[in-house]
């Protein structure tokens, strides 16, 4: 990793090692001595909690599976099962479900606080890249985790969204068809997918353990990009990651689990839906299908266009554009703080995401999908206009001239000023 | 001035937070208003009110039991602490003589046959499938009770503003009792119906049934209602009485999920507040 280690092994096992298999060294230099900016603020301590957040549902995860029963006829019965009989079988239940929506939570907050303070900008493309793969596997973990308890959102939820793939027929005729029958592994959602989701939901979250190592080590490699969004370049700009960065990570962590078990204890089931406390039964269908919370901006955007592979292809675009963020913002500065016009902007996009999730609960029917085909405009808009236009035309705030100063005040030097090219587009 | 651009940033997201938690509340086709009942076991603190289960059971054992099965609570969930803990004796007693018996074997000659429930076995209904049951109510299916509390819930279709603000109350204040105000509304919800809405064939009007019209007859009314041993009764004491029992039923857990919950969050609470005292001074000296 680009930092240098400080590390000194003490005991003599601990220098026999360093010169064999130097883990203790690349701990040390990663998550105790590790430069971190003086000025960050509790935003920063949600990657440690969406950490945390994987240990979790894996460690829950693995409880549940050595109850639950993967097939068409016991799965509902095998969590019934969990639910009430099981020793604490309810309490881990709970954690596993409440889990997943805490995580969907803290990843949007860490995504949001990337885009409003720029840290998708160079160098840390890459990391952010591998921070959309991230959300892209975590969201299709949980949507077939969402269909293991086998109840009836899980079974229409499943129905609904393989069925987005037949769309593709209008493409390559025939194509469609074959891969939603390919996917259910026969001619309609039963058992058989229930088992295969079962499978891969077993084994995605280790696929993202494995990005989150790959995202860490391009932090590491780039180091933290930070509210004044200025890089580190004095010792002052910096305090090690122990015990400064540790004990406010600690605190937010904390404050983080106070809310989980807020859900977790006392209103369980909120966050999630009525129905799927009924069987699956593929004869009944509810009158509202509704995917679970986090999905809902996703199927705003996927109803609010009147075609059903042009929705599809928007669902999956309005994911994928992520990807090309570091490319679309002009700006020079980093930070929306110094940037007085597209800070609204944000503010605007930020509303949108929030309208999506509102428009993607109501039905698709009158008024409601106006505003859904609005509010999918700017989202795209976001990022294609207001992201290249604002970052050319607009004159950023003068930036602190380093991360000491923008937490001690100019009193310790003045700052400088982005003058003569005020609104030039970053060099590349 | 960080301090001022994160406060913004952490107001919007509480936002984000809230408005995202929407489907919970996803409108159901302009449902009724269901007025919210006190009940003993809702908040942060709440526990079951064991005497209102017992009495719960009651009703479900004189009235809905014609027509209810509740495949999922075993007799010996009666027994068990945080429920409506009956004596074991008695449970047994009443498993005895349960009307449903309970289809086990083969035996040694082969044969299945029909014997006494047991404390281990479920409380089943008066039909032996769906079929059955449809066949017997006139095409309509009355479902099984074990988890009836949580497969339904109230709706909020307020307008969006309205519906947000809704939405942050039902999660500050944790309420989660929603399946119990609907079955509470439903029982007490019977009602002639309005001049000009015309009722189906063996169809009953109810305000809180989506669509008001429900095959179930009225189970309960304001003369038609269960007195207790103690010679009280009425329509609305025997509807909250079942529908407590029934949220029960459907969460046997509650009890010690709340009770374990409280000290949690206390504990959550006051490590997060030394954890931020510790930080403070670890931080004392780079601010
Ligand atoms: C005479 C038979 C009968 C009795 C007795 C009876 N029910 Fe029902 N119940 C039904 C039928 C039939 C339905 C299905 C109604 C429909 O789908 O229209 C039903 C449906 C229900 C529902 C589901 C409503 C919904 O939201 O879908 C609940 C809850 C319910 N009954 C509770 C009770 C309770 C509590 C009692 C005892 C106080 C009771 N029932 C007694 C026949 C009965
Ligand atoms: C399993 C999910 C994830 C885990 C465990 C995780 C973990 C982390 C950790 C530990 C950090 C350093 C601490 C911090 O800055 O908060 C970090 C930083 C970062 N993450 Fe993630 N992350 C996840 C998902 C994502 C996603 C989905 C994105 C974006 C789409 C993303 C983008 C970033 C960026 C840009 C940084 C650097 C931020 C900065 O230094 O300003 N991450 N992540």
């Amino acid at each position: 990793m680009a930092h240098e280690s400080h590390y000194k092994p003490t005991s003599r096992f601990g220098k026999w090692m360093d010169e064999r298999l130097p883990v203790a060294r690349l701990v040390h230099g990663s998550f105790v001595d590790f430069p971190t900016p003086r000025n960050l603020n509790y935003l920063w301590t949600f990657g440690g909690i969406l950490s945390f957040c994987l240990a979790a549902q894996i460690l829950t995860g693995l409880v549940l599976a050595m109850h639950y029963q993967p097939s068409g006829a016991e799965a509902f019965n095998s969590v019934e099962h969990i639910r009430r009989d099981v020793n604490y079988g309810y309490m881990i239940r709970n954690f596993h479900a409440v889990g997943a929506s805490m995580f969907f939570i803290a990843v949007y907050i860490h995504i949001f606080r990337g885009l409003y303070y720029g840290s998708y900008k160079a160098p840390r493309e890459v990391l952010w890249i591998l921070g959309v793969l991230i959300f892209l596997v975590m969201m299709a973990t949980a949507f077939m985790g969402y269909a293991l308890p086998w109840g009836q959102m899980s079974f229409w939820g499943v129905t609904v969204i393989t069925n987005l793939f037949s769309s593709i027929n209008e493409l390559i005729p025939g194509l469609g068809t074959a891969i939603v029958q390919w996917l259910w592994g026969g001619y309609s959602v039963s058992g058989t997918t229930l088992n295969r989701f079962f499978s891969l939901h077993y084994l995605l979250p280790f696929v993202i353990a494995g990005l989150v190592i790959l995202h860490i080590w391009a932090l590491h490699v780039a180091g933290q990009n930070n509210p004044a969004g200025l890089d580190i370049r004095t010792k002052a700009d910096a305090v090690p990651m122990f015990p400064h960065a540790i004990a406010k990570d600690a605190v937010g962590l904390f404050a983080f689990l106070l809310v989980f078990a807020w859900f977790a204890f006392v209103m369980p089931d909120y966050l999630g839906h009525a129905d799927n406390y009924i069987e699956a039964d593929p004869l009944v269908t509810p009158p509202h299908i509704v995917p679970e919370w986090y999905f809902l901006p996703f199927y705003a955007i996927l109803r609010a266009i009147p075609s059903k592979l042009g929705g599809v292809i928007a669902m999956f675009s309005a994911i994928a554009i992520l990807v090309f963020v570091p490319w679309l913002d002009t700006s020079r500065v980093r930070s929306s703080k110094y940037r007085p016009i597209y800070k609204w902007f944000f503010w605007l996009f930020a509303f949108t995401c929030l309208a999506l999730g509102y428009l993607g609960a109501m039905p698709a029917e009158g008024v409601y999908v106006f505003w859904a085909r609005v509010f999918t405009f700017y989202y795209f808009a976001h990022f294609l206009l207001v992201m290249p236009i604002v970052g050319l035309i607009e004159t950023p705030h003068r930036l602190p001239r380093s991360i000491a100063e923008s937490v001690l005040g100019p009193s310790r030097g003045g700052g400088i000023t982005p003058a003569t090219a005020a609104a030039a587009p970053e060099k590349r | 001035m960080s301090k001022t651009s994160f406060k913004t940033f952490g107001l919007g997201f509480a936002a984000v937070t809230l408005l995202a938690s929407a489907p919970a509340f996803a409108a159901e086709g302009g449902g009724h208003h269901i007025d919210r009942q006190t009940w003993a076991f809702g908040g942060l603190t709440g526990q079951y009110d064991k005497a209102q289960l017992q009495r719960g059971f009651q009703i479900y054992k004189d009235v809905c039991s014609a027509c209810h099965g509740m495949k999922r609570v075993y007799f010996r969930n009666l027994v068990q602490p945080g429920g409506p803990e009956f004596p074991e004796a008695s449970v047994k007693e009443l498993a005895a003589q349960w009307p449903n018996q309970i289809t086990d074997g083969p035996n040694d000659a082969g044969e299945m046959f029909d014997r006494p429930a047991k404390l281990s076995d479920p409380m089943l209904g008066p039909y032996k499938n769906d079929k059955a049951a449809r066949a017997a109510q006139g095409g309509a299916l009355p479902p099984d009770l074990s988890n009836i509390a949580k497969a339904r819930n109230v709706h909020n279709s307020a307008f969006w503003p309205k519906h947000v603000w809704l939405m942050a109350k039902d999660i500050a204040t944790g309420y989660q009792e929603g399946g119990a105000d609907y079955l509470y509304a439903l029982l007490t919800g019977y009602q002639e119906p309005p001049a000009g809405v015309k009722l189906a064939d063996g169809m009953n009007y109810n305000v809180a049934f989506p669509g008001h019209q429900i095959a179930m007859a009225p189970p309960l009314s304001k003369e038609g209602f269960q007195t207790y041993a103690d010679g009280s009764g009425s329509l609305e004491k025997n509807a909250a009485d079942v529908a407590a029992y029934l949220t029960w039923a459907s969460d046997p857990s509650l009890n010690s999920r709340k009770s374990t919950g409280w000290v949690v969050l206390l504990y959550l609470l006051v490590t997060t507040v030394l954890l931020w005292l510790g930080k403070k001074r670890i931080w004392a000296n780079a601010h």
